[in-house]
């Protein structure tokens, strides 16, 4: 993995995750997220994992985040006024926060850079992601369509309205 | 790319300096084909499809500058560029202006890996079809954009019409490219082209009838995707002024149109590769160079095919309306598509080998549709010239 590009594409990722949290306007945050999950699907596919990288854009930010802007645009969120938060809230927040950056200092302190794996030439290529998924994780993956199914019907549920009058 | 720039290298060089010319040269390569070939393209295609449009409607169309007007996208773009750049005082500016760029992206990006011949790719990745979906759904991001940030009523609507327009016909979309995948085992752009021979009768459309179903679906629903006509709800200019582009002007508007027209050759080069049997020619000669150009106009020649039938639609059928588009979509070209798949599948457990009768009969029903078309044509023409000459409209 070239460091020229690496560097870039990592400290983007990071910078706009920022952006998502800090931004007032929502929509802003939105579309700040989106080029967080881009900066990382730049990063999935410099591990030669080309095929998530790729997926990671169709279905996050380009189905998922668009819909997420749709909502907002529809609903017009107005800008977040600054003093909303408990202060609760907050100290959960950041007790969470330096939790996690704990356990990252601790996981890079004990794990020196080592000379990475050596990688099959088939790595990350679509039979291979789809052998194991078909196969070693038949189960999770049949699971999680039925995970799926479960949001279809419970949109169709809650969207549906009995008193309609009968049009098709 | 890699072993080109190592070999201009001399062998001490080495860590990042190496690094640093890889991405020089990647850079530079890649502005050469942008400025090079893909917008020229792009503007070239802008004065086609006006003079096309022209010729359709009795019109003759720009034919000043240059010879037949051929410079005017060049004379449009200098035109453009000079125009203030006006952004509105109740815009967000950032992403007001932020967003043509990554519509301009979206596109360009695709390019990466459209295979023009045998050796001409630029990256002929293992994913590809997949990558090319992935990078021009990336669109839909950029006009969404547009149309929030401008602050305007017409901007939103079109830029939430154009969203929900995108993410709906990505599906048959998607789904029209599976039978093709199940027939050549492959995502890559040129793994799929090697499937098919030069000859019509080898191509993915005449594999059965679900491929030629496929085939249809897959042109509808990539038109709807690039907001082409009878698509283009989303700049509707009767009701929306021009949807998410209204508030933009200079050179900004035109980036968006620009990205459009350079979609229309994407759209005909997925056809072409898909479908069409992609840069597949007869093996003619021996010489590598003569063979790359003739697969090059081969490619081109199926591409332009299909983005002079964009245009053509676009001139002659009136736009759907919002609740037809919808249920166009989701009532009948997703389980057209589905049944596609499956049906493909089912033809490919039945007869492995595949039929040549059946690709035979097809071809030969493609080909009887074609005739009946165009002497169908002819003779609308034939009747119109009749009124011309005459110079006035009446019975004959």
């Amino acid at each position: 993995m070239s460091p020229l590009i690496f560097y870039p594409v990592a400290a983007a990722a990071v910078l706009s995750a920022l952006a998502v949290v800090t931004a007032r306007s929502p929509v802003r945050s939105a579309m700040a997220l989106v080029a967080t999950l881009v900066s990382l699907a730049a990063c999935f596919a410099m591990l030669q994992a080309h095929l998530v990288a790729a997926l990671q854009i169709i279905v996050y930010a380009g189905a998922v985040m668009v819909l997420f802007l749709f909502v907002i645009m529809l609903l017009n969120l107005q800008d977040d006024p600054p003093e909303t938060g408990r202060a609760g809230l907050r100290f959960g927040a950041g007790g969470v926060a330096v939790v996690l950056a704990g356990g990252f200092a601790k996981v890079l302190w004990e794990h020196s850079a080592g000379d990475g794996a050596v990688l099959a030439e088939s790595f990350g290529t679509t039979k291979v992601v789809a052998r194991s998924l078909f196969s070693d994780y038949l189960v999770p993956f049949e699971l999680t369509s039925v995970l799926l199914l479960v949001a279809v019907v419970g949109a169709v549920v809650l969207a549906r309205r009995d008193d309609a009058p009968g049009q098709d | 790319m890699q072993g080109f720039i190592d070999s201009l290298l001399a062998t001490t060089t080495t860590g990042l300096s190496r690094e640093l010319a890889y991405l020089g040269g990647m850079i530079g390569f890649g502005a050469l084909v942008v400025f090079g070939f893909i917008l020229p393209m792009a503007g070239i295609t802008s004065w086609l499809e006006r003079r096309v449009w022209a010729k359709i409607q009795s019109r003759v169309g720009p034919n000043r500058v240059g010879p037949g007007g051929f410079l005017q996208w060049l004379a449009d773009g200098l035109k453009n560029l000079l125009k203030e750049d006006v952004i509105p005082e109740a815009a967000d500016p950032t992403l007001f202006r932020l967003a043509p760029y990554i519509v301009v992206a979206g596109f360009v990006a695709a390019f990466v890996a459209i295979p023009f011949a045998g050796s001409l790719i630029i990256a002929d990745l293992n994913i590809g079809i997949l990558y090319i979906s992935a990078v021009t759904s990336l669109v839909v991001v950029g006009i969404l954009m547009a149309g929030w940030s401008s602050n305007n009523r017409w901007s939103m609507l079109g830029g939430i019409r154009s969203a929900s327009q995108i993410i709906s016909y990505e599906i048959p979309a998607g789904l029209s490219v599976f039978p093709v995948v199940l027939l050549s085992g492959t995502l890559s752009m040129q793994g799929i082209i090697e499937n098919q021979g030069w000859a019509p009768v080898d191509w993915h459309m005449f594999h059965s009838p679900f491929t030629l179903a496929a085939f249809l679906m897959s042109y509808i629903a990539l038109l709807a995707e690039g907001n082409r006509t009878p698509f283009d709800l989303p700049e509707a200019e009767s009701e929306l002024v021009a949807g998410f582009a209204t508030e933009y002007s200079g050179m900004r508007s035109l980036l968006f149109f620009l990205a459009e027209w350079g979609n229309l050759y994407v759209i005909g080069a997925i056809m072409a590769t898909l479908f069409m049997g992609g840069w597949q020619v007869p093996a003619f000669t021996d010489n590598v160079v003569l063979l790359t150009v003739a697969q090059f106009g081969m490619f081109f020649a199926k591409t332009y095919f299909w983005v002079f039938v964009a245009m053509w639609i676009r001139a002659t059928l009136p736009r759907v309306r919002v609740d037809q588009l919808m249920s166009l979509c989701w009532k009948y070209m997703v389980p057209i598509a589905m049944v596609n798949m499956f049906g493909t599948a089912l033809v490919m457990v039945v007869i492995p080998e595949g039929s040549r009768l059946m690709s035979y009969a097809l071809c030969g029903l493609m080909l009887f549709g074609l005739v009946r078309f165009g002497r169908r044509v002819n003779y609308h023409l034939k009747r119109s010239r009749r009124y011309d000459t005459v110079g006035a409209i009446m019975p004959v």
